[in-house]
């Protein structure tokens, strides 16, 4: 075996495919644009393909982050996107109201009130599925239609422009050299880490995940658990609204966050965290996020024409999740270094378990 | 020379897992015509032994030779076509297709690209007929009971190769547990066929987890421990108590001595007091008392209502009348938490369903219950966390030793010790152990048992269901008698409790 214990463990590590992905797609648009990793400095601002790409990516890293702890517990939130827009649109709504737009304390103001409307959407989603026992995918779905036409209401079918500022710092300033979403992104991923993974909130997002009726008779008050983790999905997805209609300082209450959800699920599912729920990997989910808008940068530096951007992208995410999935990988690279532990490692697994309904007396021991 | 070749034989059989050598060396030889029997406990290296043969793993090391010439089989399939078909104790057939497409499914007699459908249920009803079953082949298989399914997937892997005449069937058949969930006319049948297909010569592999079965149906076996050989015996040379012995690796009296301190063992002041507590469609209303160190057992025939009792008392269902006092404090049972917060733990009977959490690691799943009681924004600290792990799953000797393993790959005793870690871990007033011993080999059934004893001598009642009234009487202090569910008995455990008197009280339902 040419294979050392240390590569052995690398490639096994949860992140290697994904980052290896990450790298390729990055690689990709070396021959089409040499300079794709050279960082410059402009008016003490970063600017380079890769500042780009983050900058661009942060709202989708937002929404993917709060859709991992969703999908831990088993659950779906497809009404991120509609919440995007809600969010955007109430804070921009109340902005263009104020007779300064630039006042922090106005621009503070319409912040918390989008978030708080991105609280109440998630509320909403958690109480439909955790108390009313509604399958996730339905439950959600009622904002992902619905939230569109509040998010029109606000904006009485308007595309409201701000001119404001502050408020354009949080998706299009910059701060200490970098873009400041760069900062906001950061900041959420580390209370997330921190959050589940210092308490024990992942643990049990995982547990009620991979095993929901387990975790009912441990003692585990998986309905708050679930409420909570919709709540914070639908937080972060507000941050992004928030940072989406600031970048643009415009919130356009049918296209902010258009099929943001999907491209979130996908980031999650490349992260390798599994949609049946269980194990999740916040890590994971930033560089799949990462993965998507490196793709999606890549067809316009590598000049995909756009008519079949989307069939490309499509082409790219089968390659991706083919990449992941361990049976093509036995397949393709044989029983050798990479299906052959895989395999290995079902093996303690199914011994003899038998579950035999009682009969009255067994004579197993005499 | 007294014996024929071998149609099989497996030497010097190595298969290594990451950390973990699962086979050791194993010899392992099959006859023509004759069942034989692969015995050992969870963990022991049956099912490695069998996948290797099978082709599901690849093999580390030694030869396996069929009829005579070496083979190494890559699949499945592979091995299939060379003759040797596995029947699997889950039923892996098609319900809704009758029992002819069952049987030739993936090899149907063709012409033209079109299937030969009379000719298929010809040949079915042919192999069927010779096989002495009297199944309608045309009927669908799902309107057959599931031990007549597993006849027909036996049907069917015998028939293997038969069907266009060039193959020459199998010679190698492998039965993975295919008993345990049979009744016993079921099996008889079962054992029928299998007779019939040992005097057409085919060599049989019964793995079985009940020795009177391997003793009724086996001519040979084969033992094997921790991933060793230790022995082939003919089954006519070796009794169960020395089979026991060679599975184990020790002498199995202290089970009787378990019986005995019980018998003896003195139990302290009241813990816990149902009143009247029932369910609708679950138990009728029941009075019961348990004591602090006292073991209580319920005996009663499969849906008596043992399981619905036991659940009311966690509040994993919630009683619609009656109350419940533990500690002198009465517990409303809205919710386990409820339970939990007195002090009552609960290890369910469908460990896979409603115990583990199959994708978590050994640590967390044990960690869980003492996790939840804390809430989540009290994680248990680490160095204490894994310092109470280390405890049990050296305590309860949890194989393999390793906090980090993904519980779902454990076999079914060691997945029992970790939950029944979980719930030590919380040091629980009430421990209800819901067939705590099913399905799990005779020596992690003996451990939990001898658990059991000790957790009730330092205090900790116990509530024990078990489909084995040997297992009840052994430990009980005070055993619980259900029938049609209603807890029809209390009776205080004694010399004079026996089985017999148990299945009697069970008859006669009478109140006492």
């Amino acid at each position: 075996m040419t294979t050392t214990p240390r590569w052995r463990a690398l490639t096994h590590h949860h992140l290697f495919w994904p980052v290896a992905v990450l790298v390729v797609l990055l690689l990709v648009n070396v021959p089409f644009t040499p300079d794709f990793f050279s960082v410059r400095m402009t008016d003490g601002h970063l600017y380079g393909s890769l500042v780009s790409i983050v900058l661009f990516g942060s709202p989708l890293i937002l929404v993917a982050v709060g859709m991992t702890l969703v999908i831990a517990t088993g659950g779906i939130d497809l009404s991120v996107g509609a919440v995007v827009a809600i969010t955007g649109a109430l804070a921009c709504s109340y902005l263009s109201d104020q007779a300064d737009q630039a006042a922090v304390s106005g621009v503070l103001l319409a912040m918390g009130l989008g978030l708080l409307a991105a609280v109440v959407c998630g509320l909403w989603n958690g109480f439909l599925v955790a108390r009313m026992g509604i399958q996730p995918i339905i439950a959600t779905l009622i904002i992902m239609v619905a939230g569109r036409g509040v998010a029109q209401l606000i904006t009485d079918g308007q595309i409201i422009t701000v001119n404001s500022e502050p408020y354009k710092l949080i998706g299009g300033g910059y701060w200490l050299t970098l873009p400041f979403s760069i900062f906001v992104v950061a900041v959420v991923v580390a209370v997330t880490v921190v959050l589940t993974r210092r308490t024990a909130l992942g643990l049990l997002v995982e547990s009620v995940g991979g095993n929901a009726e387990a975790s009912r008779l441990v003692g585990i008050r998986s309905r708050r658990i679930k409420i909570m983790v919709y709540v914070f999905c639908a937080l972060c997805a507000g941050i992004a609204g928030l940072m989406i209609s600031s970048n643009t300082s415009a919130a356009d209450g049918n296209n902010a966050g258009l099929w943001i959800e999907l491209d979130a699920i996908l980031a999650v599912v490349i992260g390798g965290t599994s949609l049946l729920g269980g194990r999740f990997s916040i890590g994971g989910t930033v560089v799949g996020a990462l993965v998507i808008q490196t793709l999606t940068t890549t067809i316009y530096t590598i000049g995909v024409p756009t008519q079949t951007n989307l069939v490309f992208k499509a082409a790219v995410v089968i390659i991706v999740c083919l990449m992941q999935s361990p049976k093509f990988r036995a397949k393709v690279f044989g029983g050798g270094r990479f299906g052959g532990k895989r395999g290995a490692h079902q093996v303690a697994a199914p011994a003899d378990t038998a579950a035999e309904p009682g009969t009255v007396r067994k004579m197993e021991v005499s | 020379m007294a014996e024929p070749l071998p149609v099989l034989e497996m030497t010097g059989i190595v298969k290594e897992f990451p950390g973990v050598r699962a086979l050791s060396g194993v010899d392992f030889r099959l006859f023509p015509g004759e069942i034989h029997a692969l015995l050992g406990e969870n963990g022991a290296g049956k099912s490695t032994l069998i996948k290797v043969l099978t082709g599901v793993y690849s093999l580390d090391g030694g030869t396996v030779t069929l009829n005579g010439t070496s083979v190494r089989f890559h699949s499945p399939s592979q091995a299939q076509q060379a003759g040797i078909s596995t029947v699997y104790q889950e039923v892996n057939l098609c319900p809704n297709l009758s029992v002819a497409e069952n049987i030739f499914i993936g090899r149907e007699p063709t012409r033209f690209g079109r299937i030969r459908w009379k000719r298929l249920r010809r040949e079915a009803a042919e192999l069927v007929d010779r096989l002495g079953l009297d199944i309608d082949v045309d009927a669908p298989l799902s309107s057959y009971p599931l031990a007549v399914q597993q006849l027909v997937a036996i049907v069917r892997s015998v028939g293997t190769g038969d069907s266009d005449g060039s193959g020459s069937g199998t010679r190698v058949l492998i039965l993975d547990e295919p008993t345990s969930s049979l009744d016993r006319d079921e099996v008889l049948e079962l054992f029928a066929l299998m007779r019939r297909l040992k005097g057409e010569g085919v060599a049989i592999l019964f793995v079985s987890h009940f020795l009177d079965q391997i003793y009724e149906v086996c001519d040979r076996m084969t033992v094997l421990r921790n991933g060793a050989l230790v022995g082939e015996h003919l089954v006519r040379d070796l009794d169960q108590v020395g089979l026991v012995q060679l599975m184990i690796g020790k002498a199995l009296d202290q089970l009787e001595e378990l019986h005995d301190h019980q018998l003896h063992a003195d139990v302290g002041e009241p813990l816990l007091e149902a009143d009247g507590v029932g369910r609708a469609g679950g138990i009728a209303p029941f009075d019961l008392e348990i004591k602090k160190g006292e073991v209580v057992g319920l005996a009663g025939l499969l849906g008596s209502g043992r399981t619905e009792l036991a659940r009311l008392l966690f509040g994993a269902d919630q009683p619609d009348s009656g109350k419940v006092t533990i500690g002198g404090r009465q517990v409303s049972m809205s919710a386990p938490n409820d339970a939990i917060a007195a002090g009552v733990a609960f290890c369910s009977e469908n460990r896979k369903a409603e115990g583990l959490v199959p994708d978590l690691t050994v640590r967390e799943n044990i960690i869980l219950a003492l996790q939840a009681a804390r809430g989540w924004t009290r994680p248990v600290p680490a160095a204490q966390r894994d310092e109470l792990v280390a405890r049990y799953i050296q305590a309860l000797d949890i194989r393999p030793a390793d906090p980090e393993a993904r519980v779902g790959r454990l076999s079914g005793g060691n997945q029992q010790k970790v939950l029944l870690a979980r719930w030590l871990i919380t040091r629980p007033k009430l421990l209800i152990l819901d067939e705590p011993t099913r399905g799990i080999d005779i020596g992690a059934k003996a451990e939990i048992q001898k658990l059991v004893v000790s957790l009730s001598e330092e205090g900790m009642a116990v509530l024990y269901i078990a489909a084995e009234l040997e297992e009840v009487l052994r430990l009980s202090h005070t055993i619980g008698v259900l029938r049609d569910r209603r807890l029809v008995a209390r009776l205080a455990n004694g010399p004079e409790i026996t089985p017999t008197r148990i299945l009697e009280t069970i008859a006669s339902g009478e109140h006492q």
